[in-house]
């Protein structure tokens, strides 16, 4: 890609995070960190790599993701609002009664949610399930899953590696979230479960380790696994846990909880300020 | 010689799988689920996913997302019991269309004992919203309802057992429609409601009841969600007792679901014959059904008892 086309996906990327950040604080409540941490992997998705259409939410030859880490519902919505799924005013709405946009995705009420999840440890299972109906039906799509380090405490996961590397499902591409923390402190402290690299390879997945929040590298991992012909790919994303906003990166404490109205001004100055320069850089 | 459940679901699996495109998904125990008579045809729309029940549920989800109807099977103490929440959060919040399919439900599995002895499954899946429960007793209710399964749009949850089980139905001229129920004996004394194995141990009662001048219907629950509140209703005005029978917990199956019913309805005497909150164990059907009080001479004396307003 271009330094043009990385400074673009960029400003995808914080606005993105903007955008999320407007939707926990009308809400109150929300899920921060985890949302920030994974901007750059939406915006690689939704506005460079995955073939959609925000006309067609159900287009059965779509690319598709699972973002198994539900609890980033914030991010994910942005990027669909801002794909042009729906309204970008729908934000203010997050998590209320009369709104679409459910605490955690859900794929009955929101377009372009290719599959409901919040519960743990579940997501990867899916994204296999969906490989296998692309291989019944002999149509050629890919399909995503962002998953947390957290999260992979989760046995299913396990269970669901075993699966996509028996079934040699070459295109299931999964993005471990590694920003390191969880609720109850670091995932080192709480339940170590590292090191990611070997037990994905251990489980017979090719294994591509990044900096996932820098989108040259999202680029290089991906092209890479969409060559691989006979095992999934696990890229395991070393990212900052609330990236972008100084006083959340590297916080357990802003795993799930919204920001005061002080903070938040402050918030979004630091957001707007980039986004300021990387517009001008443009 | 009659067919389990399990065995008339293996082969209406099968002949179902010529004129319908589903998938079915098993966790190593195809053998058992019967599952296999259907892989043996269809190599290429089966998918075994070894020890791994919660990855099953969730990676049906998954195949059912693109728009496809799965069957998934195993044990119903582990379809409904272990991997209860995938089926929670991936397949009934969100309204895929994924059938459940689990065998060996109840005590009357046999020697495999408590561990393996389902009690609970019925309550467990019949409190989940949108998920139908359907039980059959035989094995033409097996084939019927079946293909009602892939018929009802969303999640289904079916229920086998595992030994043979003698002929309810004659043939396949009665119906079975979701939210349905089936009067297979007339009377109007008292009031059988019963599931599975119950349904013929209710006909044995009836029978025997019949010589001593009590007349007893029976009606074959096998849609326990969505329930016939109206149907349960009627008879439990029109007859001076209602009695239900399961191989399954008296707490939150048929017994209790007919029993919110009836309270709402303004009461009448309700006797529910069922596992009685134990746990199973090791046995041979026939001694376990004595043991835990599930035989038609149960069924029976719950009659007599709830007649007399015991």
């Amino acid at each position: 890609m271009s330094e043009k086309e990385l400074r673009a996906l960029a400003v995808w990327a914080y606005r993105i995070r903007r955008l999320s950040l407007e939707g926990i604080c009308a809400a109150g409540c929300g899920h921060p960190g985890g949302s920030l941490s994974c901007a750059e992997l939406l915006a690689y998705l939704y506005f460079h790599e995955m073939r959609l259409d925000p006309a067609n939410p159900q287009k059965n030859d779509r690319d598709r993701l699972v973002l198994s880490k539900g609890h980033a519902a914030p991010a994910y919505y942005a990027a669909l609002a801002l794909r042009g799924y729906f309204a970008k005013g729908e934000m203010r709405n997050l998590r209320q009664l009369s709104s679409m946009l459910q605490g955690h995705p859900d794929m009955r009420k929101i377009p372009g949610v290719d599959m409901s999840t919040g519960s743990l440890g579940q997501g990867l299972s899916v994204a296999n399930g969906m490989s296998l109906a692309a291989r019944v039906a002999g149509i050629d799509y890919r399909v995503y899953c962002i998953m947390g380090d957290g999260e992979t405490q989760e046995g299913q996961v396990w269970e669901a590696v075993m699966t996509a590397a028996h079934y040699k499902l070459s295109n299931v591409t999964v993005f471990l979230d590694q920003n390191g923390l969880q609720i109850d402190g670091p995932v080192s402290e709480v339940m170590n479960n590292a090191p990611y690299d070997e037990k994905f390879t251990a489980f017979d997945w090719h294994v591509i380790p990044i900096n996932g929040n820098n989108l040259a590298e999202i680029d290089t991992a991906v092209q890479e696994a969409k060559r691989e012909d006979s095992r999934p790919t696990a890229i395991i994303c070393r990212t900052i846990k609330g990236k972008g906003i100084s006083f959340m990166e590297e916080q357990c404490s802003w795993h799930g909880a919204a920001p005061s109205s002080e903070q938040a001004i402050a918030a979004f100055a630091e957001l707007d300020a980039i986004l300021a320069e990387l517009e001008v850089a443009k | 010689m009659a067919l389990s459940t399990r065995e008339a679901y293996g082969q209406a699996l099968e002949a179902l799988g010529h004129k319908y495109p589903f998938i079915v998904l098993d966790a190593d125990l195809s053998k058992a689920t019967k599952t296999d008579i259907f892989a043996g045809s269809f190599p290429k729309r089966f998918f075994n996913i070894g020890i791994a029940e919660c990855d099953m549920m969730s990676t049906a989800a998954g195949i059912a997302s693109c728009g496809n109807t799965v069957f998934t099977s195993t044990f119903a103490i582990f379809a409904a019991g272990r991997a209860y929440e995938q089926i929670r959060n991936s397949i009934a919040y969100t309204g895929l269309n994924v059938k459940v399919a689990a065998t060996h439900g109840g005590v009357l599995i046999g020697e495999d004992g408590g561990s393996h002895q389902a009690i609970e499954d019925i309550a467990l899946m019949r409190v989940l919203p949108g998920m139908t429960v359907l039980v059959p007793c035989d094995e033409v209710s097996t084939e019927m309802l079946v293909e009602l399964a892939i018929n009802t749009d969303g999640p289904v949850y079916l229920r086998f057992g595992r030994f043979p089980s003698p002929p309810v139905y004659g043939d396949k001229g009665i119906s079975f429609t979701q939210g349905g129920a089936n009067v297979v004996g007339e009377g109007e004394d008292v009031a059988i409601f019963a599931v599975g194995d119950m349904v013929a141990a209710a006909m044995q009662a009836r029978a025997a009841l019949l010589e001593e001048d009590i007349s007893a219907a029976v009606i074959d629950l096998y849609c326990v969600k969505p329930l016939n509140e109206g149907l349960i209703a009627q008879w439990a005005t029109h007859t001076k007792a209602v009695v239900t029978a399961e191989d399954h917990s008296v707490i939150g199956g048929i017994g209790s679901a007919v029993a919110e019913v009836i309270a709402e309805n303004g009461g009448t005497k309700l006797i529910r014959v069922g596992i009685r909150d134990t746990f199973g164990r090791s046995g041979k059907p026939l001694d376990l059904a004595r043991h835990f009080g599930l035989t038609s001479a149960h069924i029976a004396a719950a009659c007599r008892d709830a007649l007399t307003g015991r």
